[in-house]
């Protein structure tokens, strides 16, 4: 229903076919215990649940959570901090694009018949440009990670593709940032690895307010 | 310890033999035809369309990695690259290299027989002509993961392939700031590549 400009071609692809939205809901519910477990469930996955019911609409707002605590640093703290230069121009053009990974996957959240979660309050340690980009070369990777940890458990292949085109930015951003600070563009080396829901969500924790 | 990893992602030991019985069963992947009357159980049409299937996309992956591999090689031996940069370059070469190995011993694995090593050619003459053309390439690679990732049966499969397709990105970034081009130069939505338009892009580098 949404003809947001932002949504990618493979999100304009979703569609959910044939079945009512309370089955819908009630087997991604059962999917999701299944995949992800009591004890992985944390609270943004909980509030995810309790809007959603699980499923790839789950995943969609576990990602979601993680771009808005991508677009608020770059966004917010970025803009808060004298940055300059090369670390000013990144932070720009990937506060953008972030905000833009946080439009589409609100879009594709409710074309599933999901509701986005609402973003958290964040708060970010850095206080200089150079404490600024390591923690973008950390945010940056983590993202990485988070998404090919994520990505097999998607069902819908047009939610797939969109993670894919997704996580490949991740990368390119995560690349420039460790170049910018010195740090090799490939630090898990010839294979990216792969993080939990929870660990990731662990990784996270400390910098999530609310 | 890489190769090990990406072997335990693409396919255990239990799906590995199934894949071969199933391949046996369907004639093999390669077409020659060993002998088995053995009647296959109702689920192999299945399971074979999609063990053929992944194992289509793993030699796919294979050829351009190995035309990576041949180009990275070409570049390190000309030494156009030096300091922090030329690290850069043999690193990249290694990790395709890595790649190579680990979709050969994964087709293998799964029952399938590996493409053949192309002959590629590459203009390799100055270091900047070179760095554009590896950014060219480095991007082909990444959409061309990215457009197979949907059509990949075996979750496993796909975990691997996920853990290139991010590599061969990161890759064309760090080329990207090299050659001062875009990082991403799709926005903030990568796009795929269908398996028809990278093999008509890497024609010219095919001897």
């Amino acid at each position: 229903m949404s003809t947001d400009p932002q949504v990618s071609p493979e999100l304009a692809g979703v569609q959910v076919h044939g079945i009512t939205r309370e089955t819908f809901i009630l087997r991604g519910a059962i999917a999701a215990a299944s995949v992800y477990g009591a004890a992985a469930v944390g609270p943004f996955v909980g509030n995810a649940l309790a809007a959603t019911g699980g499923g790839d609409v789950a995943i969609l707002n576990y990602a979601l959570t993680l771009e808005y605590l991508e677009t608020a640093f770059y966004n917010v703290k970025g803009r808060s901090l004298k940055l300059s230069g090369t670390a000013k121009q990144y932070a720009q053009q990937f506060g953008a694009e972030e905000a833009q990974h946080v439009a589409a996957l609100k879009a594709t959240i409710k074309k599933l018949g999901g509701r986005p979660v609402k973003s958290p309050t964040f708060v970010f340690p850095a206080t200089d440009q150079r404490s600024f980009l390591a923690l973008a070369s950390t945010l940056e990777n983590l993202g990485v990670s988070a998404y090919n940890g994520a990505a097999p458990g998607i069902k819908n292949p047009a939610v797939l593709a969109a993670a894919g085109s997704i996580v490949q930015v991740e990368a390119r951003h995560a690349a420039a940032i460790n170049l910018l600070i010195g740090d090799s563009p490939t630090p898990d080396g010839g294979f990216d690895k792969t993080k939990t829901m929870s660990q990731v969500l662990a990784a996270a924790k400390p910098l999530i307010m609310t | 310890m890489e190769r090990k990893r990406f072997l335990k992602m693409a396919g255990g030991g239990a799906a590995a033999s199934f894949g071969a019985f199933v391949l046996a069963a369907c004639g093999g992947s390669s077409g020659s035809s060993t002998a088995t009357t053995a009647a296959a159980p109702a689920s192999t049409t299945a399971m074979h369309s999609s063990a053929s299937g992944d194992l289509a996309i793993l030699n796919y992956a294979l050829t351009l990695e190995y035309l990576e591999t041949e180009f990275y090689d070409k570049v390190v031996a000309a030494k156009l690259f030096k300091g922090a940069t030329g690290d850069l370059v043999k690193t990249f070469a290694q990790q395709e290299q890595e790649h190579v190995d680990a979709i050969k011993a994964t087709i293998t694995k799964l029952g399938g027989t590996p493409s053949a090593k192309p002959n590629g050619k590459f203009p390799v003459s100055d270091a900047n002509r070179v760095a554009q053309l590896a950014y060219t390439v480095e991007n082909l690679g990444a959409a061309a993961y990215l457009g197979q990732a949907a059509r990949i049966k075996s979750k496993d499969v796909l975990a691997a392939a996920l853990s290139i397709h991010s590599i061969e990105a990161r890759h064309a970034a760090s080329l990207a700031t090299l050659v001062k081009k875009p990082i991403t130069p799709d926005g903030a939505f990568a796009k795929p590549a269908d398996m028809q338009t990278v093999l008509v892009a890497v024609k010219p580098f095919l001897a």
